[in-house]
């Protein structure tokens, strides 16, 4: 350990770091724009800049490892006036461009204009022109003249994507970033660069001028493309998620997430295909009913049925608590053994990074929660051969479309009764006899396992028909906070669903039973105190970053069958 | 009044206080006399109030060769303190690269303090001399775009006012 000094108090920190991380690790904050924690230090933004005795100039602390006995000053008048020298010579050329510039709001150059600036310019000259709405690829747009050359972008595709096609051309303030010619920045985490440049030269084009960032609120959620689980904010304005960005979380994803997570994985949530409360087929024609007939439908239609001559699909896709209440209506409710899940696998979609072959969120989290054949159940293939042979005819799926499944699409109209939980109108739901519209991850609280075993929680960031932002707890705007029905923007269009393990519980409860969880948090308690893999867990233990659950390598489908 | 509801008087009033006849005639004085001095009311609705520059009426956007100034930046539905703008911006091929699709004002919500004029970038949105609003229903009182636009031409004389006193 080395005894250093900065701004006055001393600390031990390990001697292999350098003057910003030591700073970092103690909570003082040196301003900076080419430093990343996770990137090689380049050190040509010179914004770190701090005073260390015995030194004779100024040093950039990203570079600069600690000594013993180094005694340093973020605050002098010396580093000051050094740092808005810095942040002068930065807006000389930077356009006037904040208006129209999608980083306004959360651009590291305005704030540190604010903080560390002259709050003027002196510069009367033209500024230098530069290439503006540049495509670098099918996901990331750059406008050249607000590139202020900090190599962030260019090191983060050279080293974690190891995509390296990007680079500087010219010189001085002439220096444009650009692609080598006949590449594209177009690898799987691409876009990435997008919050990691410091300013808004590089910006999302699915995103662009679709909202001030002002305008949003953001929620903490996971993504659910793949069974990594990456953590997200969720960014809604009048009930819309408009985008995902990563959430550093160290246990999953870090700083990172990929393109097709980021991309295609919100935006069923506010798509028109959602459906607007349950559905019942009558006359061979699927039609809207409220939920209490929906419900008793399902009763009545599952009392014509053997136990034997039911089964439950859960999924991979619904939370922990959906999966949990789930086996637990099919098995002690229903009297069924006959419970499994459908696996996702897309083969060879995987790398050593990030994205995983299996293209759901929760595939442990269900074994965990029970979805797996009881002694002498059936499992998803005898499910399907038992519906083409007839032993199977009323089958109950939960947040999955199996038609996509050739066997299951082959199999699906031989069944006499079908319910589906489905918040979209999917194939499945189509072919089904009850549909009852179930929330989006989006739109409930509960919880995940990743393939890791990370149990993480995610929270609602849409409001349902029977939610309220202000009511529930969500995150709200100041749009959110000051709507009335008089504004066009203070009726936001809110969908009749609701969490699967909340239709399931009146499902169970219409039938007899005495299910008594009056939200999320109730199962997971159930589950914590029946499930040995997740004792000890509670929704606050968990809190923003989640929990490994105990004894990982006993989770292959095999030891947790047994 | 007293406290159980008496007229209180410190004393009787004179004969010829109680007759009015002094302030009846004080009161015709003064009418006579603002008969002769210059009129400041107008025959409204056959006479109108031309306000000048510096008056705040209803908020509208400027147009100059038939586009919005408007770059959709959403500062001033941002500062304005009723929330009565609400803007969408989209992609434009012109220079500016954003417009907005949607600009809309809350008429009933909007308190005429001019906060989007002084925090607009661009010129775009100026308060206009009109004052004249009637609504018979809350969506009547949503203006679109169709009803805030209006050429620089014709809001030279704000405009001016405008730089002149920056
Ligand atoms: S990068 Fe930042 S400072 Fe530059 S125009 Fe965009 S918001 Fe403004
Ligand atoms: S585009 Fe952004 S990240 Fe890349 S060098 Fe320029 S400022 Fe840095
Ligand atoms: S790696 Fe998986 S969890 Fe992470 S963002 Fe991509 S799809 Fe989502
Ligand atoms: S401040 Fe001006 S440019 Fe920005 S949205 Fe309002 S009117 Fe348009």
């Amino acid at each position: 350990m080395a005894k250093i000094t900065i701004d006055g108090k001393e600390f031990d920190v390990d001697p292999k770091l350098t003057v910003i991380q030591a700073a970092e690790q103690n909570g003082i904050e040196i301003p900076h724009f080419c430093w990343h924690s996770k990137l090689s230090v380049s050190g040509n933004c010179r914004m770190c800049l701090v005073e260390v005795e015995k030194m004779p100039k100024l040093a950039i602390s990203c570079a600069t490892q600690v000594t013993e006995g180094m005694v340093v000053k973020t605050q002098s008048d010396r580093v000051l006036q050094a740092r808005k020298a810095v942040m002068e010579f930065l807006l000389i050329n930077h356009p006037l461009d904040c208006p129209i510039c999608d980083e306004a709001g959360e651009c590291k150059l305005q704030d540190y204009s604010y903080k560390h600036s002259i709050g003027y310019s002196r510069f009367d000259e033209n500024k230098v022109h530069k290439p503006k709405r540049v495509e670098l690829g099918p996901n990331v747009m750059l406008d050249v003249e607000r590139c202020i050359m900090c190599s962030r972008c260019i090191r983060f595709s050279d080293e974690i994507a190891h995509q390296p096609v990007l680079t500087f051309t010219q010189r001085g303030t002439h220096v444009v970033l650009t692609t080598f010619p006949g590449t594209k920045l177009d690898n799987p985490y691409a876009m990435n660069v997008i919050e990691l440049c410091p300013v808004g030269a590089l910006t999302s084009r699915d995103f662009r001028f679709r909202s001030r960032v002002w305008e949003m609120s953001s929620t903490e959620s996971i993504c659910i493309g793949c069974s990594r689980g990456c953590n997200t904010y969720a960014w809604v304005r009048q009930n819309e998620v408009l985008r995902l960005t990563p959430r550093l979380n160290e246990g999953v994803n870090s700083y990172w997430m990929c393109d097709a997570g980021r991309l295609n994985t919100f935006k069923f949530v506010n798509s028109k295909d959602r459906l607007n409360g349950p559905l019942v087929r009558k006359d061979n024609e699927l039609v809207e009913v409220g939920w209490d007939e929906a419900i008793a439908r399902v009763v009545s239609e599952l009392k014509g049925f053997k136990k034997s001559e039911i089964a439950g699909i859960g999924s991979p896709f619904a939370t922990n608590e959906d999966n949990y209440v789930f086996q637990k209506v099919m098995r002690e409710v229903l009297g069924t053994k006959n419970v499994d899940f459908v696996s996702h696998i897309q083969e060879g979609d995987e790398d050593d990074f990030l994205i995983r072959s299996d293209k759901t969120p929760n595939s442990t989290g269900a074994r965990i929660a029970g979805v797996r054949p009881g002694e002498g159940g059936l499992d998803v293939t005898k499910i399907i051969s038992g519906i083409v042979d007839g032993t199977i005819k009323a089958l109950y799926v939960l947040e999955d479309d199996i038609a996509q499944d050739p066997g299951f699409a082959a199999a699906l109209e031989n069944l006499q009764l079908l319910v589906v939980h489905s918040p979209v109108l999917n194939k499945t739901a189509e072919a089904a006899d009850v549909v009852l519209s179930c929330s989006t991850y989006a739109e409930k609280n509960g919880t995940f396992t990743n393939f890791l075993g990370h149990t993480q929680r995610i929270r609602p960031a849409v409001a349902t028909q029977e939610q309220d932002r202000a009511r529930d707890g969500f995150a709200m705007s100041r749009w959110d906070k000051f709507a009335s029905q008089n504004d066009r923007w203070g009726r936001p269009i809110k969908k009749d669903a609701r969490p699967s393990w909340r239709i399931l519980t009146a499902l169970a409860n219409a039938m007899g039973a005495k299910l008594r969880y009056a939200s999320s948090e109730d199962v997971f308690k159930e589950m914590s105190e029946r499930i040995g893999t997740l004792r000890g867990m509670t929704y606050l233990r968990l809190g923003s970053l989640g929990q490994k659950v105990t004894e990982v390598e006993k989770l292959t489908p095999q030891a947790i069958s047994a | 009044m007293g406290h159980n509801g008496k007229m209180i008087r410190k004393k009787d009033l004179t004969f010829l206080q109680k007759s009015y006849i002094p302030e009846i005639l004080k009161g015709m004085r003064q009418t006579i006399a603002e008969m002769f001095k210059p009129k400041f009311t107008f025959r409204y609705p056959e006479e109108r109030f031309r306000p000048n520059p510096s008056f705040r009426g209803r908020p509208v956007l400027v147009q100059e060769n038939e586009v919005e100034r408007c770059v959709a930046c959403g500062l001033c539905s941002r500062v304005c303190p009723a929330l009565a703008i609400e803007v969408q911006a989209s992609e434009t091929e012109l220079e500016k690269e954003r417009y907005p699709i949607k600009f809309e004002i809350n008429m009933v919500r909007c308190i005429f303090c001019g906060f989007c004029e002084e925090v607009c970038p661009e010129e775009a949105i100026v308060m206009s001399n009109e004052y004249e609003l009637v609504f018979s229903s809350q969506e009547e009182a949503l203006f679109g775009k169709d009803r805030l636009l209006k050429s620089a031409e014709e809001l030279k004389p704000r405009l001016e006012f405008l730089r002149l006193n920056r």
